[in-house]
């Protein structure tokens, strides 16, 4: 049985921890409410930016970040060529290297996971 | 008045601290620790029952287990000879360094060698919760295809260690373990990995030689303290 009760992915909780972590930085900026958020999530993050957005209108409800826009940045999964040096992105199934056919390549982005900023709104 | 504050926080911060203070409390009771990933049916709970009676009477090893709903495979853990304790949860997809940390003072970690926390089968969700434990272990299985580390990059990423279960079963597969080994390579350069069967016990020895081998150098660093 499918249950509804419960989260049954891991937005949930990931949308919580953005919250919090929001919250505090506004607190400490001694700020009354958060207008907008701006989130940078790379392509291998595993992170549904719908999901998020979901939830993000269930848990910030009465808190000061209710309503707050949120602003997805995605960075796409980048690839470097151990061999040869040539920088590539994500081209379907094939990690391989386009230029010299090398599976030696490391990941060099795709893996950010962070809130980089909020805008706050104060009295003062 | 509006103003940008920078915040430049990693989302999951919360789960890493607590992961790092159960490393501590393994680290300090002298529990060398291992996090089971796969998909559903890849073999999780077969290895930790091939494990646990290997070792049986050389090592005490408890698990953990991470189940949607039920305890079978808590209940087969135990049967094979393993302190069990089951987390359900609830319908999560994966589990989290809060329900280990709650999960753990229901074992005498003083009777505790080896720990192996059974994580949710699935292989989107764990790989972005670390648990704490002191190795990440990803157990791929011939029938799920070779194409897996491509589908599931995070995964092959961020682990310590392959097993390739149920080899037994390439004969009847059209698994290209080159194709396979290339996307894993890309994905995770020089990763150890363990061929095997749980079904007939071929390739088990190696598995459990780097598991004991993992283990006494784990025991070495704590002496050394």
């Amino acid at each position: 049985m499918l249950r509804m009760d419960n989260s049954s992915m891991h937005e949930l909780p990931v949308t919580q921890s953005i919250l919090e972590i929001s919250l505090r930085h506004a607190r400490q900026a001694g700020a009354q409410k958060i207008s907008d958020l701006y989130l940078v999530i790379g392509q291998l993050a595993s992170i549904v930016d719908d999901s998020v957005q979901f939830y993000w209108d269930i848990v910030s409800k009465d808190t000061p970040a209710e309503g707050a826009q949120l602003h997805f940045r995605r960075i796409p999964a980048a690839f470097q060529c151990r061999d040869c040096g040539t920088s590539f992105q994500l081209s379907g199934r094939d990690f391989a290297c386009p230029a010299c056919s090398s599976s030696s390549v490391q990941i060099t982005a795709g893996e950010e996971f962070y809130v980089e900023a909020i805008d706050v709104e104060s009295q003062a | 008045m509006t103003k940008r504050v920078p915040v430049l926080e990693k989302i999951l911060s919360a789960n890493e601290n607590l992961a790092e203070e159960i490393r501590s409390r393994l680290d300090e009771a002298g529990v060398y620790s291992l996090n089971f990933m796969a998909s559903p049916g890849a073999g999780k709970t077969s290895l930790i029952e091939q494990t646990v009676k290997h070792l049986a009477g050389r090592l005490r090893v408890a698990v953990i287990d991470g189940d949607i709903a039920t305890s079978i495979d808590a209940d087969r853990a135990a049967a094979a000879g393993a302190l069990a304790v089951q987390i359900n949860t609830g319908g999560e997809c994966h589990l989290d360094a809060a329900m280990v940390s709650a999960a753990l003072p229901q074992l005498d970690l003083t009777q505790v060698d080896l720990l192996i926390v059974e994580n949710v089968g699935n292989l989107v969700c764990p790989a972005s919760f670390v648990l704490g434990t002191h190795a990440s272990v990803l157990i791929a299985s011939t029938p799920e295809g070779d194409d897996k580390p491509y589908k599931y990059p995070g995964m092959y990423r961020g682990v310590d260690a392959l097993v390739i279960n149920k080899i037994d079963l390439l004969p009847y597969l059209t698994f290209n373990m080159e194709e396979f080994r290339r996307g894993v390579e890309i994905l995770n350069p020089g990763l150890v990995t363990f061929p095997l069967s749980c079904r007939t016990g071929e390739g088990l020895d190696r598995w459990l030689g780097w598991l004991t081998d993992s283990m006494q150098s784990f025991a070495a660093s704590k002496r050394g303290k």
